[in-house]
């Protein structure tokens, strides 16, 4: 507990420097914050009034520390646009965001895991081809494209599935899943393409070892030796897990735009459009921090698999 | 520090047969026996299918991107109202998008923004991280401050940073380039920092140091060669990504301006048409898949053929 404590302490800096990058990030623009804010119909007096309730006017380092002030008191600042607190704008559209998060990674991990293993196993063989052909395929060919394939396919020739949009899971959890199925299934394949890769190499690793010959040796099943070779790979897999969660956030933006799905993503899609930079700048924050967590509770992760580890 | 020694010619011709990499170096070494350099170099190229297949596709690609103006068979920014949303024929081979517009045209002249975006941006993170990446492994101070703030750039996704930078800029091909580097550094620099850190304790650097060698001529002469074929593999990758990045961030109308016949533009054109004219999303999207895979094929070639150990850092 105590340690988790210290790691959970030691992610602090990481946070900072993305809170300082985020903050400047404004500054790097060339031209006048406020008058990029307010767009180009704005008058002078406009955005005057826009720097001064922005605080722009104010010395950096005062805006700075103002800025980490409302940050630690947990006020993320109010859209420009719909004048609505930040943190009631992000609660409304979690739930969508959350669910996709979830479900895909579930989906991944079911289906990339035993897909790897799979492929080193018969490694070189046409299975093992077809599987690096399809990762290879899912690294290449745009999310947004694979997912209107599969709106063409699944939701306006079958007619299995809604074409777009979300239902809450407090309508039922059949048309919640059902509205969830095709984007889930299109933010997955990347997810999927990244972790089977992993999980094959670090196989094939694994499976050169002299205690695998062993098991061999004395007569294990193909199974079980699978199995105890993928606990001996999992560090690197669960690695892979955490670092591509990356992978998944930035997924999502688009995801959603592709499903006309109102959750972060979105959100955060109309606010670079609208130039509201409240909005960005947390969403910005919110994903670095849940990369961040994720992250840690992989490393944390790792003593399940190997008790070597002791923290 | 056991992949980096690949890139040093006089101890590599030893290093067995699995290396292909230094098949050829050997053979470098004595340019009298043409014949049998040429018959490794066959051999060599056969036994990484995946580069040919890549360079070729690339190719395909970037001749039709450069020949524009010939292959196209219309203006590509010509709207003609009596002729939307057509499907693909004989006079407009891919269709016709919601103002009329020749879609084949569009997605032959679109190509060159893509491959643009890529070689630049492939330039300019590889570079940039290259710097960062050796002075956080050779100057002490800098380092922490560096892989602080690459730890940071890295929490954030590539595709979210990019948008959040485009919104503070105007959108032109400049800032774009711009928005779609500043993520792909870290990359760089952590891959450069780990590798220059091994290299730094190696004894022909070592030396280097001990004769009086300043350190910009050991990091050019003694340091950057080994980084050659690692960087190489990565800047391809980088060049993957920035093409899908940059469609997505025109995708999601914080890219290319508009009026720019880009495969990501065209393609966030067809968003709305997706029933009646799927055809405006479907060619600009194989063609972007296309050179993707063909810029992933030409990595993948690369690493396995620069060096197999590479593979699980790429």
């Amino acid at each position: 507990m105590n340690y988790v404590l210290r790691r959970l302490v030691a992610t602090l800096p990481v946070m900072g420097v993305v809170a300082v990058i985020v903050f400047f990030l404004i500054h790097l623009s060339p031209g006048d914050p406020a008058a990029l804010i307010a767009g180009d119909t704005a008058s002078e007096g406009d955005v005057a009034r826009l720097r001064a309730s922005l605080g722009l006017d104010q010395p950096l380092w005062t805006q700075f520390s103002l800025w980490i002030g409302s940050l630690a008191r947990g006020d993320l600042g109010t859209s420009i646009f719909t004048r609505v607190p930040v943190t009631e704008l992000l609660a409304q559209r979690l739930e969508p965001t959350l669910s996709i998060a979830v479900i895909t990674t579930v989906l991944s991990l079911v289906v990339s895991i035993p897909l790897g293993v799979l492929a080193a196993h018969r490694v070189g063989t046409w299975i093992d081809r077809l599987v690096m052909l399809f990762a290879v395929l899912a690294f290449s060919i745009p999310g947004f494209l694979v997912g209107y394939l599969l709106i063409y396919g699944f939701a306006i020739e079958a007619q299995w599935l809604p074409v777009q949009g979300f239902v809450g899971l407090s309508e039922g959890v059949w048309p919640w899943l059902r509205s969830l199925i095709l984007p889930c299934v299109n933010l997955a394949l990347v997810y999927i393409a990244l972790l089977t890769r992993m999980t094959r190499a670090t196989l094939l690793e694994v499976l050169h070892e002299d205690y695998i010959r062993t098991a061999r040796a004395k007569g294990l099943g193909v199974l079980p030796v699978l199995l105890h070779a993928l606990r001996n790979a999992a560090v690197p897999i669960a690695t892979t897990v955490g670092t591509g969660i990356a992978l998944l956030i930035g997924g999502v933006v688009v995801t959603e735009t592709v499903f006309a799905i109102p959750g972060i993503g979105r959100l955060v899609v109309d606010a670079v459009q609208r130039h509201d930079y409240p909005v960005i700048q947390s969403v910005l924050l919110l994903s670095a921090a849940a990369y961040v967590l994720i992250n840690l509770m992989v490393d944390l992760s790792y003593r399940l698999f190997d008790p070597r580890i002791r923290y | 520090m056991s992949n980096v020694a690949f890139a040093v010619s006089p101890s590599a011709p030893e290093a067995g047969r699995d290396e292909p990499h230094s098949d050829a170096c050997a053979s470098l070494e004595d340019l009298g026996e043409k014949h049998r350099l040429r018959a490794l170099k066959w051999r060599w190229l056969r036994k990484h299918p995946t580069l040919i297949v890549g360079v070729l596709v690339l190719a395909v690609v970037t001749l039709v991107s450069v020949g524009a103006p010939w292959i196209a068979t219309h203006d590509p920014q010509a709207i003609d109202p009596l002729a939307r949303l057509q499907a693909p024929s004989a006079e407009h081979f891919f269709g016709t998008d919601a103002m009329g517009r020749d879609v084949f045209s569009r997605a032959v002249w679109g190509g060159r923004v893509s491959l643009l975006v890529a070689l630049t941006v492939a330039v300019l993170a590889t570079g940039f991280g290259v710097l960062l990446g050796l002075v956080a492994s050779f100057v002490r101070w800098a380092d922490s401050l560096i892989m602080r703030v690459m730890d940071g750039l890295m929490a954030m996704p590539d595709i979210l940073l990019a948008i959040a930078l485009m919104a503070i800029t105007t959108a032109d091909l400049r800032t774009v380039v711009f928005a779609i580097t500043v993520p792909q550094i870290p990359r760089v620099v952590r891959l450069v920092r780990s590798l220059a850190l091994s290299l730094r304790e190696q004894l022909f650097v070592e030396a280097a140091h001990a004769v009086g060698t300043r350190l910009p001529s050991i990091l050019w002469r003694h340091v950057l060669p080994n980084l050659l074929a690692p960087l190489a593999v990565q800047a391809t990758f980088i060049a993957a990504a920035a093409v899908l990045v940059e469609a997505g961030l025109s995708f999601l109308g914080a890219g290319i301006p508009p009026q720019v016949a880009s495969w990501g533009n065209m393609m966030a054109d067809g968003r709305n048409f997706v029933v009646m004219a799927f055809h405006i999303i479907l060619y600009p999207g194989l063609l972007l898949a296309a050179t993707v895979l063909g810029i992933n094929l030409v990595g993948d070639g690369l690493r396995d053929a620069l060096d197999p150990r590479l593979a699980r850092q790429l």
